[in-house]
């Protein structure tokens, strides 16, 4: 009974110490994502995306034969957080690079620090500040809120409509994309006839769409994520408010629906392709790529979200980018990310230059509208 | 016995860095905590010492820290002007609001503070052409103190703790001055201070503009520190979590809201890595520590630290 | 102009029926305690959510709502056991801070329980507007009303017809006269927990179909119900619930003929300047002080 004791031990430390000479220095990848607070919506289905491929990638032996360690901290959509959670990254985990920024304002928040440790970046969150002027260290992969406001006011110009009210939360996201909206409707001869703004966690927005419904609109822009834009929805078609709607890129997923049931059939909106992976031709160069994740992440998770896509796509243009330098060495990874020439991702083909830290064109959005319950491309 | 602790601390928050060089948990965590405990400090003046709840505190720390930001980045004044004027501003709300706020007691004083909070909240938020609204303002330049410039965490460090003692040492002797006496007796009964002869709306407004200033001195600092400032970092949350810090710590003492600060900022940094599981932990911890611990910490501690001394005591002898 | 404002009106008191209903449990607690329960609005996200699971799970709507209502007094009575009642005679801000854990912890608790999405609840008679003088509401804003207005009649039946009621209230005026009395304080208090708990749940049942429901709808609500309560004048069980009223229609009044952005702001500049006018709410009675 002794001597068998003693083996046991005697294996063990045999087996650390070969495991430690054997073992090699992992890939540090820093997160920092809002995955509880009122962002969740967002943030939840990017850290799932991030520990599903980061799995996925060390199962088939890493990158460069190192293997991936994801380091996550929420910030629960509070942009101090973020900063502090991005300082551990740096400082404390002393990670190669980093993904994350859920919202705007957490990405906005961190971006003095990256620049200043000289850490390649990749943002998830929409606003167009956040690549706009270039940022050395800095990169995104999310559609802007710029993209979006273009691609509802090109379907309204087909459609003929040039009065519009607009309703918005008062999150960062909304009060971004109403930014991006005034700007750019003199350019489509949009005029805005009705202005209102509800709380994000407001429970009834009536009186905002009864004011509304006694304005001259001929169509309704409502700009957010999360519950609010579902009980717009619903309480326009209770005040029997029969004009189109449009909704933006925060709530294209099959979770609006449910929300929203009924009152959400024919809502239109932006959205990636991943929301209509099925419906895409063949010929689609993204289609491939969009029904292997959507495949793998619904075997895991249930219905994917676009904002799961980006966590996607920033992972793999960073994995790609290492493949390419060689090594996780932060400014050969930062050139190469820069270089990122036609690659397919869910949110679109990404094309990436020195002046331009995102790479995506309006071609990545598709106008979608909910008929039967499911998402439809309308073109 | 006073100058002992004060100088003890001092001493421990100057090696503590020479210890651990270039430790996130000291410069990063270190410099979060000691904002904290300056605002807890401050609000322990008013809460602790003259029994007078408030749950709008935020708004005062984001005064401090949105008149910075916005002199600063609008305006290019210098950062020490822009901590005056945000002083400046902050003190002369307070006093504004003193008087009439004041006159009510308990809940209703939580709930006027509360509202007072919430509606500087939203003003943070929709007034965005001013303070740029949800996202808040970015590129806040360093702090500079006469040509020095607060630019690297070491430098942060220092200045932070060196605010932190200031703000206890300042907490020290005002407890100990006749305003300090005054609004012990108000604590006590006001009714009874006022037979006493003590003019009651005077202590109370003085200690209520005393808090704020320390509230807004935290902010400036806090919105170089950062070099950002948005209204996420002044809600209602936050005026919560100052009051639990105080209550957590310890009412009525000093260095207890400064070790409920420490204490409420490590254990958020310390539970982070439980994800999803951090919340319930967090609540959890929340409801023992006051159950096992109503005086707060610092007493808690010191005595259960007393008790197991005498206990040593008596098994030796 | 008249059309819209009745419309604002009849949104105004849907939703401040939810806040009255809330209010009213905030008014209970601090009779017998004179503590304010942070936790309020968790048991009003507790009601919904665990309604929600259940009817997910195949079981009729009332027999849901029942069970639903039942599990959150059960955690009320679980809370007021184990967290308050240890602590009775410990400063009343320490019991604050306990329930103020005590949100977080059952928010943390749901959040493993139920995750972070917003889950839907159906209505319970449909989702077709009425149409009531130029103005539309949701058969469900009737529930709300109609459910608000009884829970509320008992409640004002319970204090004042009841031996139970009266000793409750006796508690608010005079606990060490209550306990002389022969009335054991500590029951009331879990009275108190139990009541408060079983009406925030109907309230969470009752609004979700209208707002949806997570893990953090509680804090929202718990909010708004603590304003309502304290401008009805803290204590008074019918002042919450004019409270709730008066603010619901102040926010919708608000949004509607001022600005949207602001309408919270709004809500609570009229909040303190109620405070200002009368500093014990516009019902609560005037408490003398002792020396």
């Amino acid at each position: 009974m002794k001597d068998y004791g003693w083996k046991i031990i005697l294996a063990a430390a045999l087996l650390a110490i070969t495991s430690l000479a054997g073992a090699v220095e992992p890939i540090r990848i820093g997160s920092f994502l809002s995955v509880t607070g009122p962002a969740s919506f967002l943030g939840d289905p990017e850290l799932r995306t991030l520990q599903m491929v980061v799995k996925d990638i060390n199962a088939k032996g890493g990158v460069k034969g190192r293997p991936l360690e994801l380091i996550h901290y929420d910030t629960g959509g509070n942009a101090r957080e973020a900063l502090s959670f991005v300082k551990r990254l740096i400082q404390n985990d002393k990670v190669d690079l980093i993904i994350g920024g859920t919202t705007s304002g957490d990405s906005l928040a961190v971006i003095p620090e990256v620049e200043k440790a000289g850490i390649p970046f990749i943002s998830l969150a929409g606003a167009v500040d956040i690549i706009e002027p270039v940022k050395k260290w800095v990169f995104k992969v999310a559609h802007t809120d710029r993209m979006a406001a273009a691609k509802i006011f090109e379907d309204l110009r087909k459609r003929g409509l040039t009065k519009v009210a607009l309703i918005t939360g008062d999150g960062g996201f909304d009060k971004s994309g109403r930014e991006q909206l005034l700007k750019l409707a003199p350019e489509y001869g949009i005029t805005f006839v009705a202005d209102e703004s509800y709380g994000n966690k407001d429970t009834d927005m009536t009186p905002q769409l009864t004011k509304i419904r006694s304005s001259d609109a001929e169509a309704i822009i409502n700009f957010g994520f999360g519950q609010a834009p579902a009980i717009v929805t619903k309480n326009m078609k209770q005040l029997g408010i029969n004009l189109p709607l449009y909704q933006s890129h925060g709530v294209a997923s099959q979770t609006f629906i449910d929300l929203a049931g009924a009152a959400a059939e024919g809502v239109r909106l932006p959205a990636a392709a991943l929301v209509v992976a099925e419906q895409l031709p063949s010929s689609d160069l993204q289609k491939p790529v969009l029904l292997a994740y959507k495949k793998q992440y619904e075997a895991q998770y249930g219905p994917v979200s676009t904002f799961g896509g980006h966590a996607y796509d920033g992972l793999m243009i960073a994995v790609a980018a290492m493949e390419r330098a060689g090594d996780a060495d932060k400014a050969k990874v930062r050139t190469e990310i820069e270089k990122t020439q036609g690659f397919i991702g869910t949110a679109g083909v990404f094309n990436m230059n020195p002046t331009d830290h995102m790479g995506l064109n309006l071609d990545a959005f598709k106008m979608v509208e909910v008929r039967n319950g499911a998402w439809k491309i309308v073109e | 016995m006073r100058r002992i602790g004060f100088f003890t601390f001092a001493v421990g928050v100057a090696l503590l860095p020479a210890l651990f060089p270039d430790n996130y948990f000291v410069m990063a965590v270190g410099v979060s905590a000691g904002l904290n405990a300056i605002l807890a400090v401050g609000l322990n003046l008013l809460m602790g010492y003259a029994g007078q709840i408030s749950l709008g505190h935020a708004a005062f720390f984001g005064m401090g820290a949105y008149t910075s930001a916005i002199l600063t980045t609008r305006y290019a004044c210098p950062s020490l002007i822009a901590l005056t004027a945000g002083l400046i501003i902050a003190g002369v709300i307070a006093w504004l609001l003193a008087r009439p706020i004041l006159r009510l007691r308990g809940h209703y004083l939580a709930m006027a503070t509360l509202g007072f909070g919430v509606i500087v909240h939203v003003l943070m938020v929709q007034a965005t052409p001013w303070t740029g609204g949800p996202d808040g303002l970015n590129g806040i330049p360093p702090l500079n103190l006469l040509g020095w410039s607060v630019d690297s965490d070491l430098r942060w460090y220092a200045v932070i703790m060196a605010a932190l003692l200031l703000a206890i040492g300042l907490s020290l002797n005002l407890v100990d001055s006749r305003i300090g006496r005054a609004l012990r007796a108000v604590r006590g009964s006001e009714f009874a201070a006022q037979m006493l002869g003590i003019d009651t709306g005077r202590a109370k407004t003085q200690v209520f503009v005393v808090s704020a200033l320390f509230a807004a001195f935290a902010g400036s600092l806090f919105a170089h520190q950062q070099s950002f400032v948005s209204p996420d970092s002044f809600n209602l949350t936050v005026s919560v979590e100052l009051v639990t810090m105080v209550v957590l710590g310890g009412l009525a003492s000093t260095y207890g809201s400064a070790c409920g600060a420490i204490a409420l900022t490590l254990l958020h940094e310390g539970l982070v890595v439980f994800e999803d599981y951090e919340m319930m932990i967090h609540g959890a911890l929340l409801m023992a520590v006051m159950i096992f611990m109503p005086q707060g910490l610092f007493i808690g501690l010191s005595q259960g630290a007393r008790r197991l001394w005498r206990l040593k005591n008596k098994a030796s002898a | 102009m008249p059309e819209q404002l009745f419309q604002f009106l009849v949104t105004g008191i849907t939703v401040g029926s939810l806040y009255a209903l809330v209010g009213l449990g905030f008014a209970i607690i601090y009779n017998a305690s004179d503590v304010v329960n942070f936790a309020q609005g968790e048991f009003v996200m507790l009601g919904a959510m665990t309604a929600i699971a259940l009817l997910s799970a195949g079981l009729p709507l009332p027999l849901a709502a029942i069970v639903a209502t039942l599990l959150t007094v059960l955690v009320g009575l679980l809370l007021e056991r184990f967290a308050i009642e240890p602590t009775v005679g410990a400063p009343v801000v320490t019991t604050i801070i306990i329930t103020i854990g005590a949100a977080i912890f059952l928010r943390g608790i749901a959040l493993l329980l139920w995750g972070k999405d917003f889950h839907p609840m159906p209505a319970f008679s449909g989702d077709r507007p009425i149409h009531l003088g130029g103005a539309t509401l949701l058969p469900q804003s009737l529930w709300v009303m109609g459910v608000t207005l009884l829970l509320v009649v008992l409640v004002r039946l319970f204090f004042n017809r009841t031996l139970l009621g009266k000793a409750l209230l006796a508690c608010s005026f005079n606990r060490a006269a209550a306990q002389l009395v022969g009335i054991n304080v500590r029951v009331m208090l879990r009275l108190a927990y139990g009541l408060s708990a079983g009406l925030g749940a109907l309230a969470g049942i009752l609004i979700a179909p209208i707002t949806f429901s997570s893990y953090e709808a509680g804090i929202m609500l718990g909010l708004k119900g603590f304003s309502a309560a304290i401008v009805g004048g803290i204590g008074n069980p019918m002042g919450a619930v004019a409270g709730g009223l008066l603010l619901g229609v102040l926010e919708a009044l608000g949004a509607g003929f001022i600005s949207s952005g602001y309408k919270d702001a709004i809500a609570f500049l009229f909040v303190l300047m109620v405070l200002f006018f009368e500093p014990t709410g516009l019902f609560g009675h005037k408490v003398a002080d002792r020396v």
